[in-house]
């Protein structure tokens, strides 16, 4: 058994307890182990990325129980792409946090971001479907901390919604595992996977019902309409950077629902069918349209980048709603341009909000001062998330529509009307805010409230440059992908890297 | 049995829905906390309903009750009683801070703090 693909669940949860019991008034050092342990997850993401690439999908089971009947974490090619995406975004996000101080604003920040880390790890190795859930809550209850961290009127009651709303999710994915449990008699994906194909027709209606109860909580997770309305209010209210990690939050519904509907549901399941495929599809071409028309109207820049988020799960959906390796492989190369992209916007609005005073898109242009550096940057995450060139949101929206020539005429014109206006949407925002609003900078420098924070642009630009890699290398990176989607949609060596010890206990 | 379970379950989930929808922070905390106590019953009941089995396969046994439920049902429990912690203190946090107990925010200053 590899040993390291524990590591990413277990680094976090020993560092984090170490900040919050040995250095909880210590700033420094609360800094300086969480970004080292956020380079030694990269190096460690890195590393296991390259070993689930040579390697067929690998099982780790955990106290030796062989599956079903133990817990099992399963490193497979997506899987190691959402840990090493997560640990590059953590790591950055961590960057900006400290050069921006925010982790100054209020207590145990980053105990919470590395415990908030476990969570999304643990939920993208796992191989249970339980396990799953409780890994939900760690990453869920670390974000409800995060989200009201520094405080306020506002951002408190955000998070009641936000903690209710997902409260509410929560509870039905029980309700659904219960249900998943009494009809097939086991929790573990890979298991599940062999006893959905021979399940009695009587039970079918059970297990539609459970898995389209999953759905609707994979649905909240990922911000779908109709279950998107907790989304503007909570990342609009979040501390800028966490907004940025939420960026992978949404994403985690997109990964629970291609995971757990191409190897328990695929689409040729007696019991299932497509209906899956049917409901994903029409919820996702609105989820388009809302974001769009929301990026277009919306009243501050929060809010604008928090419609970005909507409408890019919404495209991400179009093509996981298609359920065929074509459109799973143009699915991820966006969810990973997506994630970039929709993090760099949110720290780029909170650079923006910290200079302005406010993110206010109405009333009279507030002036403040500017180098065009910040406007440039905004530029480049709106040119990103509308999805036009050089950026690779454009190569990400081309390689979802060719995947989607069967619906050419209404795919397409919804995708590319909503994409028309996030650009008209973000033209309005810029110009609104950076243009006719230059002031000249103070004689005395003395109000500046976080000095320096060079390190906060750093930490835009790595994801900047990240958005141009994931351009240059489009080639090498769809090539790597359209593997990984092949592999998700032949089950067979998934299955057998979990099932396969079932006969030597 | 059976039905005595059922309407137990389908109860709380309705009143639970209905605190849930009154939009004020107290009732929606006991709405959510009888929602998780239907789950937990459904879970339980979802490695069928046994009287006085053992949960121990034993071949001469005559039937066994599923032990896994109860430990899921156990999770579940910790689970909850966490965040209904979580979202107890978060609601008095807001309610201090506003001095108003509503859940729903109107949208004209949402995302304009710092």
């Amino acid at each position: 058994m590899n040993h390291w693909i524990v590591v990413p669940v277990v680094l976090p949860a020993m560092v984090a307890p170490l900040i919050v019991l040995a250095m909880r008034n210590d700033l420094l050092l609360q800094r300086v182990f969480g970004l080292a342990s956020s380079v030694v997850m990269v190096a460690l993401a890195g590393g296991l990325l390259w070993s689930a690439s040579v390697n067929p999908p690998q099982a780790y089971f955990l106290g030796d129980w062989p599956a079903p009947f133990g817990i099992v974490l399963v490193l497979d090619r997506l899987a190691a792409l959402m840990v090493a995406l997560t640990a590059v975004l953590a790591l950055v996000v961590q960057l900006y946090v400290v050069g921006s101080g925010w982790d100054a604003r209020g207590k145990h920040f980053h105990a919470l971001f590395l415990f908030q880390v476990m969570g999304l790890n643990g939920a993208f190795l796992t191989g249970d479907a339980f396990n799953l859930f409780v890994f939900f809550e760690v990453l869920l209850i670390a974000s409800y901390g995060l989200m009201i961290h520094g405080g306020g009127r506002d951002r408190l009651r955000a998070g009641v919604q936000y903690v209710a709303f997902n409260l509410i999710g929560s509870t039905l994915l029980l309700f659904a595992l219960a249900l998943v449990y009494a009809v097939t008699g086991t929790l573990n994906l890979a298991d599940l996977a062999v006893k959905v194909a021979s399940l009695p027709p009587g039970d079918a209606a059970l297990l539609r019902v459970a898995g389209v109860l999953m759905m609707l909580v994979f649905a909240v997770k990922a911000a779908l309409v109709p279950l998107q309305f907790w989304l503007p209010g909570t990342y609009a209210n979040a501390p800028g950077p966490v907004a940025a990690l939420f960026a992978v939050m949404t994403k985690v519904g997109a990964y629970a629902v291609i995971r757990v509907y191409t190897l328990a549901f695929p689409t040729e399941t007696a019991a299932t069918g497509t209906l899956f495929a049917d409901l994903l599809a029409p919820a996702a071409l609105v989820t388009i349209a809302v974001g769009s028309v929301g990026v277009l109207g919306a009243t501050t820049l929060a809010r604008q980048a928090a419609f970005a988020a909507i409408a890019s799960m919404g495209m991400l959906f179009v093509a996981v709603a298609a359920f065929q390796p074509q459109a799973t492989s143009a699915a991820l190369y966006y969810l990973v341009h997506s994630t970039l992209a929709g993090a760099a916007l949110f720290l780029i609005v909170d650079l923006v909000a910290d200079r302005r005073g406010s993110g206010a898109l109405h009333g009279a242009s507030v002036p403040f001062v500017q180098s065009g550096l910040l406007a440039a940057l905004f530029l480049a995450a709106a040119v990103a998330l509308a999805g036009t060139p050089p950026l690779s949101g454009f190569i990400g929206k081309l390689l979802v529509l060719d995947a989607l020539r069967d619906d050419m005429v209404l795919v397409w014109s919804v995708v590319l009307a909503g994409s028309f206006l996030m650009i008209l949407g973000f033209a309005r925002a810029g110009s609104h805010v950076f243009w006719k609003s230059q002031a000249s900078a103070p004689d005395d420098q003395t109000d500046d409230r976080h000095g320096p924070d060079a390190l906060a642009f750093a930490a835009v630009f790595a994801l900047m440059a990240g958005l141009a890699a994931l351009t240059v290398f489009a080639g090498p990176v769809t090539a790597w992908l359209d593997t990984t989607a092949q592999g998700l949609h032949d089950r067979e060596a998934y299955i057998v890297a979990v099932m396969a010890r079932e006969g030597e206990g | 049995m059976e039905v005595l379970i059922a309407s137990a379950i389908g109860m709380m989930t309705a009143s639970g829905i209905y605190l849930l929808l009154r939009l004020r922070t107290f009732p929606m905390i006991v709405g959510l906390s009888l929602l998780s106590y239907a789950v937990n019953v459904f879970l339980f009941a979802s490695g069928r309903l046994t009287v006085g089995m053992a949960p121990i396969i034993d071949k001469a046994a005559a039937g066994y009750a599923d032990p896994l439920p109860q430990a899921l049902v156990l999770t579940a429990i910790v689970i909850s009683f966490g965040m209904t912690a979580v979202i107890v203190m978060m609601a008095l946090g807001a309610y201090l801070h506003s001095g108003d107990d509503r859940v729903d925010m109107n949208d004209s200053s949402v995302g304009d703090e710092r």
